[in-house]
């Protein structure tokens, strides 16, 4: 490995030894006041760090690619109702559940991406034919026997490691930070890669790119594939943490917004943009949600929401390279 | 799966299928107008809806104002609304870039739902009207009167935005910025100004629609997702950009969920418009109206 390959993989090997510490801030930020108690600091994070899965899985298509997808939802509750349907109704051990889950999740991408850039659909066409999908799952989910249907499927609690389930929230939290961390160095690979080079040079100008050679639709159906397959694991991991899984949750607008927020916010098309997109969503949402609470003596319902679709429209107004982009700004790059 | 019904219910599942479907088309007309000229998706679109049916709601339960005579007061002020909207906010925060407006415009709709979500909760709410459940008799159905009603001002709306872009000065250079935005800045067209009259005209018509819904229908802050999902739907189908083709395909909608939900039940009903929008999306993008691409 030379110095030149090195210095690109250490910002990333940084942040991954820096959120590995994190937890043993924990005394500290509790008794500082800021969580009620270790639990609730570490269901944030695994929230945070499950939803920056899914926001990578998106930045590959979205943010190297410039396939805009509304619509990731359909992968993450691919992955989601595989890791629960596998283990509930066919036995599977959850280990096996998960690989089984995300490559179930790239299928799905695979198969969208073949009908939706067959027919050449780019831009608010793409958005809206993924977003088609993902209600088109919603409805399937909630009307068919082997989901569960309405009622979704429980997950039973067998705590264990064969069993995926941990007793320590620490564990669950580590687990998801080695998944995040496996796909940071992903991304920095794919940055530095030929694929890489062809996946930006299609966002940049599609019918430029094919001009000179690049199988365009190729390109675009791998890292669909690759996209999904990410999103999916993301699902999985939500099974695994919650234990329950239904239509709204899996394949919910919610998360394809999720998705796609956390890049734009972060910076879309870089390896930390998702990273930093959840943490900074995720966290002024719950800021927001304590100051109202404190303001008003009751939770409001929204106003996290609020708060996400205004940072949206703020960074775009006036940090289009997201957060980093204002970052790397100030640091003179 | 499928069960055979007698002409009677299937000719009543028809009827009532073009009745909703000239209020999707209703609402599917600013979605399509803006898509033409701006060339994006306005994904705020079914928040405003929303935001519009809540303001019938407070116009009737605040002042007393019957829905129908709300559609006076409603339609200037959401045109007034759609414009500043477009003019101050999404124009200025996307510098009219494709990418941007669309992200722009979600990231409205998400503001816009949750604030109506933290103001009226998540309840649903209806209001009760003396002629909420009338009937027509037509001799051989019958038919809810708010919906026979809103069918008439769905077509009315329609005639008066084709009366506005074939034959008013604005209507032409609303045709013109949608044809060629270069060639018709050089000519001296303010664009800016017709993406917001644009954007103004598409907020006006949800005004109508909401006005035309409330008496039959309920609002909860998420209840334009729905509509605006079917619109999607309509406009695709009817070609991204034209007017008749919105209305046609509102009404082809309209009975193909009305006849889905007959023969496949309610909850899968609404897969029927979805398949269509698939299949239509991957085969046919430019719809059944829509110019070649």
């Amino acid at each position: 490995m030379s110095s030149g390959t090195f210095a690109a993989y250490r910002p990333i090997l940084i942040a991954i030894a820096a959120l590995a510490a994190l937890p043993l801030a924990v005394p500290l930020l509790v008794g500082a006041g800021l969580f009620a108690g270790p639990n609730t600091f570490y269901n944030l994070m695994i929230f945070i760090l499950i939803i920056t899965l899914a926001a990578q899985g998106w930045n590959i298509a979205g943010g190297y690619g410039g396939q805009f997808s509304f619509g990731h939802a359909a992968f993450f509750g691919t992955g989601a109702y595989a890791q629960a349907v596998l283990q509930t109704r066919y036995g599977v051990n959850a280990w096996v559940a998960l690989p089984l889950a995300m490559a179930l999740g790239g299928l799905v991408g695979a198969l969208i991406g073949l009908l939706a850039f067959r027919a050449r659909l780019r831009g608010s066409y793409f958005a809206l034919v993924t977003l088609a999908f993902a209600e088109v799952f919603r409805i399937l989910a909630n009307a068919t026997p082997i989901t569960g249907g309405a009622a979704g499927t429980l997950v039973p609690l067998r705590i264990g490691f064969g069993q995926m389930q941990f007793d320590a929230p620490a564990a669950f939290f580590y687990l998801a930070l080695a998944f995040v961390a496996v796909v940071l160095i992903l991304n920095r690979l794919l940055e530095r890669s030929r694929f890489g080079a062809w996946l930006v040079a299609v966002r940049e100008n599609e019918d430029a790119a094919r001009a000179l050679g690049v199988d365009t639709l190729t390109v675009k159906l791998k890292a669909i594939t690759l996209s999904a397959a990410v999103t999916a694991v993301a699902g999985a991991l939500y099974t695994q943490k919650f234990l329950y899984v239904d239509a709204n949750i899996a394949y919910g607008a919610w998360i394809s917004v999720e998705a796609l927020l956390a890049p734009i916010v972060g910076g879309i098309g870089t390896v930390f943009g998702p990273l930093i997109g959840a943490v900074a969503l995720i966290g002024l949402g719950e800021a927001a949600k304590t100051v109202i609470h404190a303001a008003f003596g009751s939770a409001v319902p929204g106003v996290d929401l609020v708060v996400y679709g205004l940072l949206l429209v703020v960074v775009i107004a006036f940090a289009p390279r997201g957060l980093i982009g204002l970052l790397r700004t100030r640091g003179g790059r | 799966m499928f069960r055979s019904y007698p002409p009677q219910i299937v000719l009543e599942a028809v009827l009532n299928g073009l009745l909703t479907g000239a209020v999707y088309a209703l609402v599917a007309f600013g979605l399509t107008l803006v898509y033409g000229v701006l060339h994006i998706i306005n994904f705020a679109h079914g928040a405003m809806l929303t935001l519009a049916m809540f303001a019938v709601l407070v116009a009737h339960i605040g002042f007393g104002i019957d829905p129908y005579l709300a559609i006076l007061p409603l339609t200037p002020l959401f045109f007034a609304f759609g414009y500043g909207l477009q003019r101050f906010v999404i124009s200025p925060a996307s510098r009219n870039d494709d990418g941007a407006i669309l992200l722009v415009t979600l990231g409205l709709s998400i503001v816009l739902e949750n604030l109506l979500l933290a103001i009226f909760r998540s309840d649903t709410r209806t209001l009760t009207l003396d002629y909420s459940f009338s009937v027509v008799d037509t001799g051989f159905a019958l038919l809810s009167l708010p919906r026979v009603i809103g069918f008439g001002v769905a077509l009315i709306v329609a005639a008066a935005l084709w009366a506005i872009l074939a034959l008013t000065d604005t209507g032409k250079a609303i045709r013109a910025v949608a044809k060629e935005k270069l060639g018709a800045s050089l000519v001296g067209i303010d664009v800016n100004h017709i993406y917001a009259v644009t954007f103004g005209l598409g907020a006006a018509t949800l005004a109508v629609a909401a006005c035309l819904l409330m008496p039959s229908f309920y609002v909860n802050p998420r209840v334009g997702n729905a509509f605006v999902l079917v619109a999607f739907t309509v406009v695709v189908l009817g070609g991204m950009g034209s007017i008749a083709g919105a209305l046609v395909g509102g009404l082809v909608i309209g009975v193909v969920e009305s006849l889905s939900g007959l023969y496949l039940g309610e909850s899968l009903g609404q897969i029927g418009i979805f398949l269509i929008f698939i299949l239509v999306l991957l085969f046919r993008p430019t719809g059944l109206f829509g110019a070649k691409a």
